[in-house]
């Protein structure tokens, strides 16, 4: 396996302070290596966003991380603890060498300027010293890169379309050439036939490119296609974390299966499928031992009062007491 | 309580028909426009044919901005129809307000796509089940009735035992729970007919088949007819009887939902197939786009592409894709599965 470029340790990120805090996310730690395409998934409230909002220090208030780090390891020089930075040092660590695709992208673009200004923005605030002219160019790369025709330039956001949108800001996110890209549900608004062509793209580019992806998704099934690796997030903590193919053929955790189990095949033999039964966890009153036992069809006597921890078997790990015994 | 006069009618009796339904929304003249005698619209829906039998799930599979939602929306009657017909039971219908369209609703119920917005958040769930009852008049006359009405709907959509929900408010109830309520309130008119608008799209990945399953399990106990809404195909090979695939307005495909989706034979539902993910493809990181399969956007709707609406993208187009309006054509490799599209015109290939 290739080098780490970011390893998040111990993550804990909560809501509000004191006694009525909300843990969002707990114990969480994962590594992405250099040119992989890491997939998180889970339910809504999982915790999947607030991970990654957490690692790039954007969590806005009430959000709080209350422990653990998250080393970079930047392409030259020594890893750094991200958490650590000071604003100064942030603010040259953002978009640089993380990039972050919002959710709903496609509403993120400022509608009263033109998409040339808002691209040759971060050049501008990045990179001083640059010539506008040499902006402009960049900017003009940039959108021939994700399959826009530079005279779009002049555009304003409503002018172009939900696919041309989302891949401005796909174009955005890479401007600065950064080594990780997070892509939070980044075709979660688009159609299908639009959202083939834009992961497409996005697996050509990061081929040229060579920079790694953290992608946020409550589909799966895209996962399994799209991603190297995936990790599972239930209730704050990540239960499974596995190479695709061995999620998608052979899952360990009774929630990943039942997560797989949840979208009906487009081919094959149709059969009945159930979902999960329940609802997912609140988290301002978790279930005690493993959060996942309530819904649990194969929930026996540890997981109501022990917590199981993340523990490797392989090239994967696990947290379930099913697999430990 | 009243009852349906045709509740015991025979399964696949034919409840709701569209023939040739059409929509046009009307598009904000411009002041020049005043001068030169333009009436530009939105081409939403054309000559839509559709019919909803007894115990039947059709579902209507198209991207969005293809009219699905609106083609609901004009067989419920919240919109006036440009064109065409909405017959219930054979008989023609249009209503407009008062007491013919609540016996319209009575039979034709609607369920809509966000249960966090369909439910009033400052009622309690029994505030909206009694409205939905009483409006239909299916509330009988005591208050003990109308307690043992609400509880059996509770209890038809599985929200069990029905007093931990009959005074919670929406906010308190989980997405797929809220989901419930409106489905149950629903069937407090006890309709014959549902139009449920993309029912699952906003809950969990993991609760969606539930919905679905208690969906068909009421069609099948009930004998309702459903119109099935949504943009995954998938889900509607897994819970239709019959696929209808919609592009920019028009009907493009229809059948069988294992035909429509084993087989496709419109060129659009075939890329609407090939870009649906499929785990089977495996391939880590997947394959960049190809370009001659179909890539762009849907067609601007207030001036639609002449000819073919799915032309302009269509890999296998044909000189006459651009100038005439396909008609339904049989395919013929299972029955009743149909294509708009020339490339099954068997007396052109004869000729």
């Amino acid at each position: 396996m290739s080098e780490p470029v970011i390893e998040i340790r111990n993550l804990n990120v909560d809501y509000g302070l004191g006694d009525q805090a909300v843990h969002a996310i707990r114990d969480v730690s994962l590594t992405l290596h250099r040119g992989e395409v890491l997939g998180l998934a889970g339910e809504s409230g999982s915790g999947k966003s607030t991970l990654a909002y957490g690692m790039t220090r954007l969590l806005p208030p009430p959000g709080v991380i209350t422990g653990g780090e998250v080393i970079y390891h930047p392409e030259k020089g020594d890893p750094y603890d991200v958490l650590s930075l000071t604003d100064r040092q942030l603010q040259a660590f953002r978009w640089a060498e993380t990039a972050i695709v919002f959710q709903g992208a496609m509403n993120s673009l400022n509608p009263v300027h033109k998409i040339s200004t808002q691209l040759t923005d971060v050049l501008r605030a990045h990179d001083p010293k640059m010539s506008e002219n040499s902006r402009n160019a960049r900017a003009r790369e940039m959108l021939k890169l994700v399959g826009i025709a530079p005279d779009r330039m002049d555009a304003y956001p409503h002018q172009l379309s939900g696919g041309m949108r989302q891949r401005v800001m796909i174009g955005m996110a890479l401007i600065l050439q950064p080594q990780v890209v997070i892509m939070d549900e980044p075709t979660t608004a688009l159609d299908v036939v639009m959202q083939r062509q834009i992961l497409g793209q996005l697996v050509e580019l990061r081929e040229r490119l060579g920079f790694s992806v953290i992608f946020i998704t409550h589909d799966l099934s895209l996962l399994v296609e799209f991603s190297n690796r995936i990790a599972i997030m239930y209730g704050g903590r990540i239960v499974e974390e596995a190479p695709a193919a061995a999620i998608y053929r052979d899952a360990l955790h009774p929630y990943s299966s039942g997560l797989l189990g949840s979208f009906p095949a487009l081919r094959g033999p149709r059969r009945e499928l159930t979902g999960i039964p329940g609802s997912p966890p609140d988290l301002k009153g978790m279930p005690s031992g493993c959060s996942f036992h309530p819904r649990c069809p194969k929930a026996f006597e540890p997981c109501s009062s022990k917590i199981p921890v993340l523990t490797p078997h392989g090239d994967r790990s696990v947290a379930c007491w099913l697999v430990e015994s | 309580m009243t009852s349906i006069p045709d509740a015991k009618a025979p399964a696949d009796e034919v409840v709701l028909e569209a023939i040739g339904l059409t929509k046009h929304f009307p598009v904000r003249r411009r002041l020049r426009d005043l001068f030169s005698n333009r009436h530009d619209a939105v081409h939403a829906v054309d000559d839509v044919n559709l019919t909803l039998r007894r115990g039947q799930v059709v579902a209507l599979v198209g991207e969005s901005g293809s009219g699905k939602s609106t083609v609901a929306r004009l067989l419920a009657q919240l919109y006036p129809r440009t064109g065409g017909d909405i017959r219930l039971h054979g008989e023609s219908t249009r209503v407009k307000a008062g007491t013919a369209f609540r016996r319209y609703c009575a039979r034709v119920q609607m369920i809509f796509q966000d249960p966090f917005a369909s439910l009033n958040p400052v009622h309690t769930i029994r505030y909206h089940l009694t409205r939905s009852l009483k409006v239909h008049g299916n509330a009988g006359s005591t208050d003990a009735e109308l307690e043992q009405a609400l509880h059996a709907l509770l209890e038809r959509v599985a929200l069990t035992p029905p007093e931990r929900y009959l005074d919670k408010f929406p906010h308190e109830l989980s997405g797929g729970q809220r989901q419930r309520v409106a489905i149950a309130r629903a069937l407090g008119a006890e309709p014959e007919a549902l139009l449920a608008d993309e029912p699952v799209s906003m809950l969990d990945v993991s609760i969606r088949l539930g919905i679905l399953n208690l969906l068909r399990d009421l069609k099948e106990r009930l004998n309702l007819a459903i119109l099935y809404i949504t943009h995954d195909i998938a889900s509607a090979r897994y819970f239709a009887d019959q696929t209808m695939v919609m592009y920019a307005g028009r009907m493009v495909e229809g059948g069988d939902s294992e035909t429509v989706t084993q087989s496709p034979a419109h060129p659009y539902t075939r890329l609407l197939i090939e870009s649906a993910p499929d785990p089977d493809r495996l391939t880590g990181a997947a394959e960049a786009a190809d370009d001659d399969r179909g890539n762009g956007e849907p067609p601007s709707l207030i001036h639609p592409p002449s000819g073919c609406r799915f032309h302009p993208r269509c890999p296998s187009a044909m000189p006459r894709c651009s100038t005439d309006l396909p008609v339904p054509l049989q395919i013929g490799d299972a029955p009743g599965h149909w294509a708009a599209c020339w490339l099954y015109d068997t007396e052109e290939v004869a000729k």
